[in-house]
């Protein structure tokens, strides 16, 4: 049962029309998640007993931090996925993902650096963390450049795919570098081994942010992935017939 | 799988394990590198490069916070729990510095547990938790101190 469901998955026409279909439920979904959240995280949450009101940025930071390393590691799988069966749809993942992934990145260093203005006392430094944060924004724009540079779509699908596994070694060096190395920044609250270090009238708001996010990617990728499938099909039968149809 | 798709597996896995232990050689070798900032036992131990910028962090000792005649010179003690240096800056101090708070401060050695710096960096933890659930485990914590002192008298 599961196999047919991935053949059909991976079958075009089929994607097309079960995306367009998902698209509008994680759309409000996530409009929901992210109200909730922000309602709750700007509003009910209480101030933290050091940092005050600015703490808040985290409802913003720490969530994208997390996607942009979510969004890498999906990539990475969807990649392998293409090089080893060359499935069309996996590869269609990779790049529909990358830019996403690329302003999740850049809204994690930004907000993080307007947070760090006003409690470290400094825009940027150059610690373990946030270096390791930057070179992943440059190897998901390496990406993007990669993809663009080469004409024929199937190779140049190989040579991200290539690419992005080359890079994913980044993701445990980013996630570890707080504990490996004396950092500026601070070191995991939510995921670690020990429970949270974070009072559950703040985990709650961040969490609800975190789904939001996370529904966020889905259906801006499900929209990505569409669009990029009928320019790589526009030949095929299934687009004419679509096409013919409105 | 095909014979074909299982030796793309395998390449795959060998590009990835090799990037990873190749990424781990070169972080190692870099480790000291790498490191934001020298802890006062290792500044004490002489692991630092003396008459060179660097960074030393650690928890601002109690009590240790001086404030110079012109107003802006700060000095306090930095500390990891086992040693201790001086540190000297002049000018701003973040919002949350503050005594018992850990701090980076960027500067020159002079002498041996003596840290001019030229920018002094908050670092904060990892805790997040509302002013009254951290008063009360303050509370909480002077009491258990207060009840151990009294149990030992």
């Amino acid at each position: 049962m599961f196999n047919n469901f991935f053949h059909k998955m991976a079958s075009p026409k089929y994607f097309y029309r079960i995306a367009g279909s998902l698209i509008p439920w994680l759309a409000g979904a996530c409009l929901l998640f992210t109200l909730a959240g922000l309602y709750y995280g700007l509003y009910l949450a209480p101030p933290d007993y050091q940092q005050g009101e600015s703490y808040r940025i985290m409802f913003i930071h720490v969530p994208a931090a997390w996607m942009s390393m979510f969004v890498y590691v999906v990539m990475a799988g969807a990649g392998a996925i293409g090089l080893v069966w060359r499935i069309k749809l996996a590869e269609i993942m990779v790049i529909s993902s990358a830019p996403i992934g690329a302003s999740f990145t850049f809204l994690a260093l930004v907000s993080g650096s307007l947070w760090g203005k006003p409690m470290w006392g400094a825009w940027w430094v150059w610690d373990a963390r946030l270096t390791a944060e930057l070179i992943l924004l440059f190897l998901y724009l390496g990406i993007i450049a990669l993809h663009g540079a080469i004409e024929d779509r199937r190779t140049a699908a190989r040579a991200v795919a290539i690419l992005t596994l080359v890079g994913v070694i980044n993701i445990p060096i980013i996630h570890f570098s707080v504990e490996w190395w004396n950092t500026l920044h601070q070191g995991p609250t939510v995921t670690r081994f020990d429970k949270p270090a974070i009072h559950i009238s703040m985990l709650i708001p961040l969490l609800l942010m975190a789904v939001a996010f996370k529904l966020y990617y889905a259906f801006v990728v499900l929209m990505r992935a569409r669009c990029e499938l009928l320019e790589r099909e526009s030949n095929a039968g299934w687009v004419r017939e679509l096409v013919e149809s409105k | 799988m095909t014979p074909k798709r299982r030796q793309r597996v395998l390449l795959i896995a060998v590009m990835v394990i090799g990037v990873g232990i190749a990424a781990g050689f070169a972080l190692n070798a870099f480790n000291e590198n790498l490191m934001f900032f020298y802890t006062p036992s290792k500044v004490v131990a002489g692991e630092a490069p003396a008459g060179h910028l660097i960074r030393v962090g650690g928890l601002v000792t109690k009590d240790s916070v001086k404030r110079q005649q012109d107003g802006l010179t700060v000095v306090f003690d930095i500390t990891d729990n086992a040693e201790t240096i001086q540190v000297q800056y002049t000018g701003i101090l973040p919002d949350l510095f503050r005594e018992g708070q850990g701090i980076v401060a960027h500067g020159r050695l002079q002498g041996d547990r003596m840290f001019v710096a030229d920018e002094v960096l908050a670092k904060h933890d990892e805790n997040y938790m509302p002013p009254e659930v951290a008063d009360a485990l303050k509370t909480a914590h002077e009491a258990g101190v207060a009840g151990k002192a009294a149990a030992t008298n």
